[in-house]
C-alpha cells in the first residue's frame, strides 16, 4: 500500500500541507513520490510573457512550488518532479490513469480563489476520474 | 528525413486537429468581423484574410498548431489608412508589409528579440488590450438602454457556459443566442449589416486599384513597416506561448517568411494584413491541436461557414460582438503585472507604463515598443554606469591602493574620476582594476589623464589586474601609456 504515490502540486498553502501529508505517508510505508505541476493556458501565457527563455521558465515554476519540494527535499526524500501542460483536472487524471499509482494526494483548495464557481474544483475532477485512491488533504 | 517530419506536422494528430481546427474556426469569426470593423473596413475583408492567412500559413509557418489570421493590432493600425486612402491602399500596404517581414525573415531578425525587454512585451499587451477595449466604446454612442443590456447578457453566456460544456466555443454560443433573441422579439439594435457587407463568394485575385509609384510607396511605407514590426512580434511571442504549451521548439525565422508570403499573398486577394492570435492558438492547443492540419482546418472551416452562414451574419447584434471584444480585451491583458506592479524594479515598471503611455497617445503600438526600448536602454546604461571605488592607504611605502569595480566608458568615466583624490600627497598610487572592464577610447583616455595629472604632482600610478581585452584596447588606442601587469 501507498508504495506509488503521487502528488498533485500548485505552490498554494493547501499543496504545501498536502506535501507535507505525503511525505510522512511515504516515509512510513517506503514509498515513492512522483510531484506533478500543471501549467495551464493562462498560467503558460503569463509565464512566456514574463521571462526571457525557457530556461528562466522552468527556473520560475521550481521556485513557485519551491515549498512544496522542501518537504521533501530539507527532509532529504527522494521524488520525482514532472511539469504538466494542459487544463489540471483532465491532465491530471489522464497522467495517472496512464500509470500505476497507489494514491493520488492533492490539496483542497488551489490557488484560483476567484470563482469556484465557474471554474470547479480540481480536487474533485481528480477524485471522480482517477482509477485510484484518492486522499484530499484540506 | 524531412518526409517525415512533414508526415509527423501534418498527419501526427489527425483526429485532434481537425476537432480543434473546427472549434477555431467558430471562434475565430465573430472576431475577424470585429477586427473588420475596427479598421473600418467591410467585415469580408477580415474574414477573407483570416481564410488566407491561414491556409498560407498552415504550409509555410514555423510553429505548427499557431493561429494567425486577421487581429486585433494590426487593424489598430490600419484605422488612419483606411480612412484617409482607402481600401485599396491598406491591400497595398499589406502585400508591402508582408515583403518586409519576408526580409526581417531573411535577416534573421528574431534574433533581435532578446533586445524587446520583457517589461516593454508586457506594456505592448496591456496598450493592446486597453485599445481594443476603447475602440468598442464608440459604437454605444446614441444607443439607449437596449444595447447595454444586450452586451451585458452576451457576457453572462460568454463566461458563465463553459460551466455547462466545454465542448463548444461559449462565444459562438453567445453569438447564436442572442442572434435568437434579437430576432424573436424583433428587438432593434445595431447590426453587422448596418456596418458592412457580407457576400457569399469565394476571394478573387486582384491588383490594388493604385498609382503605382513613389508617392503611394511613401504613403504605405510607414504604415507597413509599423504592421511588419508589430505583426512580428504578436506573431513571435505567441509562438513562444505555444512552444511552452507543447514542449515543442519552432523556427521563428521560418515563422517570420511564411507571416510575409501570407500577408502578401492576402493582400492580393483583398485581405486585412494579419498575423499570430495568441488567444486563438491557445483555444487550439487546449482543444487538442498539434500539428499544420489544425491551423489548415480552422482557415478551410472558417470560409465554408462564411459560404454557407453569410447571409445570417449581418444579422448579428453588434451588441454581442461587442461584449466578445470586451472578452478578449479582458483575457489580453495582462492583470498580474498590475497587480505585482509594486514587486517590479522601478525601472521596469517605468518601462511598461511608459509603453502604455506612449501607444494610447499614438494609437500606434510599434512607437510604444520602439520608445520602452530605447527608455529601457537608457536606464540599462544609467544603471550600469557607476563605478566602484574603495581604496586603502598604505602609510609605509606612502602609497593608496584604489579598488575600482565595474565598466568604463564614456557615461561612466566623469563619475569614476571623481571619486579620485588627486591632492594627496602620496608617492604612489595603485589602481586595482581587476573587476573592471574597459570599453572604448573615452575610458583610456581616462586612464591616460589619470595617469598625466598624478605624475604632475610627482606620484607615479600603476594599473594592476586589466584583463586581456582591457590591455588590448589600451594598447590600441595608446602608445604613450606606460603599464605594470
Amino acid at each position: 500500500m501507498f508504495k506509488k504515490i503521487l502528488l498533485a502540486a500548485d505552490g498554494s498553502d493547501h499543496s504545501v500541507r498536502a506535501a507535507e501529508y505525503a511525505r510522512s505517508l511515504a516515509e512510513k510505508f517506503e514509498g515513492t513520490i512522483d510531484v506533478c505541476y500543471v501549467v495551464d493556458g493562462e498560467n503558460a501565457k503569463a509565464d512566456v510573457l514574463h521571462h526571457n527563455d525557457p530556461f528562466e521558465i522552468e527556473m520560475a515554476r521550481k521556485e513557485k512550488i519551491l515549498q512544496v519540494r522542501e518537504q521533501f527535499e530539507l527532509a532529504d526524500y527522494p521524488y520525482e518532479l514532472h511539469i504538466l501542460h494542459g487544463e489540471p483536472g483532465p491532465t491530471l487524471v489522464e497522467f495517472v490513469n496512464e500509470r500505476d499509482y497507489d494514491c493520488v494526494i492533492v490539496g483542497s483548495r488551489g490557488l484560483n480563489k476567484v470563482q469556484t464557481f465557474i471554474l470547479g474544483s480540481v480536487s474533485h475532477k481528480i477524485a471522480k476520474r482517477v482509477n485510484c485512491p484518492v486522499l484530499i488533504v484540506k | 528525413m524531412k518526409v517525415a517530419q512533414l508526415k509527423q506536422d501534418w498527419f501526427g494528430n489527425v483526429k485532434g486537429d481537425i476537432l480543434s481546427g473546427m472549434v477555431v474556426a467558430l471562434a475565430l469569426i465573430p472576431e475577424a468581423i470585429a477586427f473588420s470593423i475596427i479598421a473600418g473596413v467591410d467585415p469580408m475583408v477580415g474574414l477573407y484574410a483570416s481564410f488566407s492567412i491561414a491556409i498560407v500559413i498552415s504550409f509555410l509557418g514555423g510553429r505548427p498548431a499557431m493561429i494567425s489570421a486577421a487581429t486585433g493590432s494590426m487593424a489598430l493600425l490600419m484605422v488612419d489608412l483606411v480612412a484617409d486612402h482607402g481600401l485599396q491602399y491598406l491591400f497595398a500596404a499589406t502585400i508591402l508589409t508582408g515583403i518586409i517581414q519576408v526580409i526581417f525573415g531573411f535577416l534573421k531578425l528574431s534574433r533581435a528579440m532578446k533586445f524587446v525587454p520583457r517589461s516593454v512585451m508586457i506594456g505592448f499587451v496591456n496598450a493592446l488590450a486597453i485599445l481594443i477595449f476603447m475602440a468598442q466604446l464608440t459604437h454605444f454612442s446614441g444607443q439607449n438602454w437596449v444595447m447595454y443590456a444586450l452586451t451585458a447578457a452576451t457576457l453572462v453566456i460568454i463566461y458563465l457556459f463553459p460551466r455547462i460544456t466545454k465542448a463548444i466555443p461559449s462565444t459562438l454560443v453567445a453569438i447564436v443566442v442572442m442572434t435568437g433573441i434579437v430576432l424573436l422579439f424583433g428587438i432593434h439594435t445595431k447590426t453587422v449589416g448596418d456596418l458592412g457587407n457580407i457576400t457569399q463568394t469565394l476571394p478573387s485575385f486582384l491588383l490594388p486599384n493604385i498609382p503605382v509609384n513613389f508617392e503611394t510607396l511613401a504613403i504605405i511605407f510607414p504604415y507597413s513597416l509599423g504592421l511588419a514590426i508589430v505583426g512580428l512580434l504578436e506573431t513571435f511571442l505567441t509562438a513562444s506561448i505555444v512552444d511552452d504549451m507543447t514542449d515543442t521548439p519552432s523556427n521563428k525565422d521560418r515563422e517570420a517568411r511564411g507571416q510575409g508570403i501570407a500577408n502578401v499573398i492576402t493582400g492580393f486577394f483583398g485581405g486585412m494584413g494579419g498575423c499570430a492570435m495568441i488567444g486563438q492558438s491557445v483555444i487550439n492547443v487546449k482543444s487538442g491541436g498539434r500539428g499544420r492540419l489544425s491551423t489548415f482546418v480552422a482557415g478551410a472551416f472558417l470560409l465554408i461557414l462564411i459560404m454557407v452562414l453569410g447571409g445570417l451574419v449581418v444579422k448579428i447584434p453588434m451588441a454581442a460582438l461587442i461584449a466578445i471584444m470586451f472578452m478578449v480585451s479582458i483575457g489580453t491583458f495582462d492583470w498580474s503585472s498590475v497587480f505585482k506592479i509594486h514587486k517590479l524594479p522601478k525601472t521596469d515598471a517605468t518601462v511598461m507604463i511608459v509603453t502604455v503611455v506612449i501607444v494610447l497617445l499614438t494609437n500606434d503600438l510599434s512607437k510604444g515598443v520602439i520608445a520602452g526600448v530605447l527608455l529601457s536602454a537608457i536606464f540599462f546604461a544609467i544603471k550600469i554606469s557607476e563605478v566602484h571605488v574603495e581604496s586603502e592607504l598604505d602609510t609605509e611605502i606612502n602609497k593608496r591602493i584604489y579598488k575600482v569595480r565595474g565598466q568604463l566608458f564614456f557615461a561612466s568615466v566623469t563619475d569614476f574620476m571623481k571619486k579620485i583624490d588627486f591632492d594627496e600627497s602620496l608617492q604612489n598610487v595603485e589602481f586595482d582594476c581587476i573587476n573592471v572592464h574597459v570599453w572604448d577610447d573615452s575610458a583610456v583616455e581616462a586612464l591616460h589623464k589619470i595617469e598625466m595629472k598624478f605624475k604632475q604632482r610627482g606620484i607615479l600610478v600603476t594599473y594592476t589586474g586589466l584583463n586581456a581585452e582591457s590591455e588590448h584596447i589600451r594598447k590600441r588606442v595608446s602608445s604613450i601609456l606606460k603599464s605594470d601587469s
